[in-house]
């Protein structure tokens, strides 16, 4: 395989495990990268990407600048407001005004479902969803792929628990759909309030008790809580969520003595996890944001590859003369 | 072929539809035979003995002959949104789909909440001179939910019901007040049955393709509690209720459980929930957006089940034209709706097709159960009625295109369908408002 088989990574959903594996194993030569005193390489030089955000963000933002500009691409960051049909310029609008700049991809990130999708048909450019409401975020699912295959050495035949609000969480949504597709098993846990209806519609099952959900996991992930939605509380206190649903010591003891802790950040320390959790041996939190850059290399150079040079040997093989990531 | 459009009407020297397959609800009979129409009346059924001199024979070579198809739940967006469809644009559509009326919700701007909007949306109508038009006026002023509009004076300018359609009347003891005042005029009110506070945001139906879409879900409980309810007060006051655009296999079920109570209710459905499912909005397909949504399989099976017993006296398309521009964007800023004129009478004859229906069920549907439901004319054949006849041509085959829509909009799900059977005249008071090519 030296290509996706879509132009545009909008999900999970849309890729193949062959595919996911190439993305990864693209991360791992690209990861290199990042460790060299000079961190830019020129692949992607006279690329441009255009990072489309709609929704505030520093890290996922911050990731794929970097990421661009490690491979030599020319950016521009954008950041609109989610505009309404009746006020303002249309998404369809925005697309054809930011296609007449010929961009070679659109990073995407918005607040409603399904909006990179809806981008993607008026673009000739290659769209990556950055994060599209509570859909997926598929470069967030990748990063954690790749973090966990570094640590496990695989990722068939694991047990991932992912504890917090699944409902609202695109992290979670992805997540599941790239653990599953790899032949790992997820669970979910959470206050029912925010676990979406037909979970097992992708792929995962509902334990609702914290200790039962995480006895056996290889691998837990705990999400950010936001207490309300559109008014309503969806738990009665930070305090009763941290005590039911948050990790800490005590619940730790019914995992597996050696399972990784992640969080897709930024942390409520003292509510999803306590602080002694998020800083212990087993927690792999700070390498999943350095491999987020390695995942966003991946996709950038996998998505504008030449195909005559389209493997990423190649390309780190050009400026380091043969050295690989891990 | 050039016809004399008005030679079945007034002083007209007739109209004959010859060699045609009658079939008419109504009386319950389905024969092959002739209509011929004169003064704008059905003047014989039959085989007439004697044709007037100069009468048009038109020789359908068994096409059906039925009574004007009636949709009894249309948006015609005119007063206020003539960039979406307006009056004429509509009753066009309709003709196109082979109505020869229908009735018109009053979710306009300003809203039908008087008699000066009611009447101007009959001499609108008139002007236009397709199909017949009805108005529906809403049941609380401005639609807000808490007044009684004036259902006295309404009826007497030309209104058919009262419904705040778009929007559920949210406060039970409004809907109460409505139906109990509703009983001194024998008034019918349609209700669109949603509890607002589960749809809360909700853009498609709950369930696993909410979930793999990440799109927040409508509940279809949402339905069941609504219609519950509103079969309830009915029952209560003793007053006629027709529940608006049943989507769930639950509302099929409380509604066919009330009628065998005998609480006064009738019930309709759109083409849209026994053709598609949810399945349709995979992809972002804001065509397939509509409220209430499009459901599960086992709905959609539900619905049809209801149509066949009887628990659903009406197929009514919830025409709901938006421009390009209300459903070229984000699903969750789509608005909510799809054309449906010209697709309904297709889509119903595709029951037929696949035998869930027969034909004569179908007209009963179409023409003969919204027409004694709204209680205006027209849904029979027989004779010395007004002549509201429309001739179906249940073989032709054509697809759905973006732009063979007469309506101003063409937001529908069933572009790229092909489709099977056509109205091929359609009469409205004796005259020949559509004629296929
Ligand atoms: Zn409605
Ligand atoms: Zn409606």
């Amino acid at each position: 395989m030296n290509r996706l088989r879509s132009r545009h990574v909008l999900g999970i959903s849309h890729l193949e495990p062959d595919e996911i594996t190439y993305i990864l194993d693209s991360a791992e030569a690209l990861k290199g990268i990042l460790d060299r005193p000079i961190k830019k390489v020129p692949p992607l030089r006279g690329r441009t990407v255009v990072h489309l955000f709609f929704e505030p963000s520093t890290r996922t933002k911050l990731s794929f600048e970097l990421a661009a500009k490690r491979l030599s691409a020319d950016t521009v960051g954008i950041t609109a407001s989610a505009s309404s049909v009746v006020k303002g310029e249309t998404l369809i609008d925005t697309a054809r005004n930011i296609e007449a700049m010929k961009p070679d991809v659109i990073v995407m990130r918005h607040p409603m479902s399904g909006a990179p999708h809806i981008m993607s048909r008026y673009v000739d450019a290659a769209v990556i969803n950055a994060g599209d409401g509570t859909n997926e975020h598929p470069s967030q699912a990748l990063l954690d792929l790749m973090t966990v295959r570094q640590h496990l050495g695989r990722l068939d035949g694991l047990n991932i628990t992912i504890i917090g609000d699944i409902l609202h969480s695109r992290v979670a949504h992805s997540d599941i759909l790239a653990f599953t597709k790899m032949g790992s098993r997820v669970t979910v846990c959470g206050p029912a309030t925010m676990l979406p209806p037909d979970i097992s519609a992708l792929g995962a099952r509902v334990i609702y008790c914290v200790k039962e959900a995480i006895r056996d996991a290889d691998v837990i992930i705990a999400l950010r809580i936001q207490k309300e939605r559109q008014g309503r509380s969806l738990i009665p206190s930070s305090r009763e969520y941290a005590t039911f649903f948050g990790i800490n010591r005590q619940t730790l003891e019914y995992a597996n003595p050696d399972a990784l802790i992640m969080h897709p950040g930024p942390i409520n320390r003292g509510v999803e996890m306590s602080p002694d959790v998020a800083d212990c041996d087993h927690s792999v939190i700070l390498d999943q944001v350095t491999n987020g850059v390695a995942v966003r290399m991946a996709l950038l150079s996998v998505l504008l590859a030449e195909p005559e040079r389209a493997d990423q040997k190649n390309i780190v093989d050009e400026s380091t003369g043969g050295e690989h990531g891990a | 072929m050039e016809h004399n459009i008005k030679a079945g009407t007034k002083g007209g020297p007739g109209l004959l539809l010859k060699n045609g397959h009658i079939i008419d609800p109504f009386s319950n009979t389905e024969v092959d035979g002739s209509v011929l129409v004169r003064d704008g009346k059905i003047q014989e059924v039959g085989n007439p003995e004697s044709i007037p001199e100069g009468c048009l024979v038109i020789d359908l070579q068994g096409k059906w002959i039925v009574p004007g198809l009636i949709d009894m739940h249309v948006h015609l967006r005119e007063p206020g949104e003539e960039y979406k469809e307006t009056i004429e644009s509509g009753t066009r559509a309709a003709a196109a789909g082979g109505f020869t009326a229908v009735a018109c919700m009053p979710n306009t701007n300003p809203v039908n909440d008087s008699s000066d909007t009611t009447r101007f949306i009959l001499d609108r109508a008139r002007d236009a001179g397709f199909a017949r038009v009805y108005p529906v006026a809403s049941i609380t002023k401005g639609l807000g939910g808490d007044e009684l509009t004036e259902f006295g004076d309404l009826l007497e300018n030309g209104a058919v019901a009262f419904s705040d359609d778009g929007l559920p009347v949210r406060d039970a003891g409004v809907m109460r007040l409505a139906l109990d005042y509703a009983r001194n005029f024998n008034a019918l009110i349609i209700s669109h049955s949603e509890e607002p506070e589960l749809v809360a945001g909700g853009v498609m139906n709950e369930g696993a393709v909410s979930t793999q879409l990440g799109l927040k879900g409508i509940p279809a409980a949402a339905e069941h509690i609504a219609i519950f309810r509103d079969t309830a007060i009915a029952e209560l006051t003793g007053s006629r209720l027709h529940i608006a655009h049943v989507s769930t296999a639950g509302g099929v079920e409380i509604i066919r459980n009330a009628k065998r109570r005998g609480v006064k209710i009738t019930a309709e459905t759109a083409p849209h929930y026994f053709s598609l499912t949810e399945e349709a909005v995979i992809g972002y397909n804001t065509f397939a957006k509509m409220n209430p949504p499009l459901r599960t399989e086992e709905d959609r099976l539900a619905i049809i089940q209801g149509l066949r017993d009887g628990t659903l006296d009406a197929i009514a398309t919830d025409h709901a034209p938006h421009s390009v521009l209300e459903k070229e964007c984000e699903f969750a800023l789509a608005m909510n709706g799809i054309t449906g004129l010209e697709t309904s009478l297709a889509l119903s004859l595709e029951l037929v097709r696949q035998a869930h229906i027969s034909p004569m069920d179908m007209v009963r549907l179409m023409s003969t159960n919204p027409a004694s439901i709204l209680g205006v004319n027209g849904g029979t054949l027989k004779v010395g009625e007004v002549a509201d006849i429309t001739v179906i041509d249940p073989d032709f085959k054509w697809v759905v295109t973006e732009n063979g829509f007469i309506s101003k909009s063409h937001n529908s799900p069933f572009i790229g369908k092909e489709m099977q059977g056509r109205a091929e005249f359609v009469i409205v008071g004796g005259k020949i408002v559509q004629a296929a090519k």
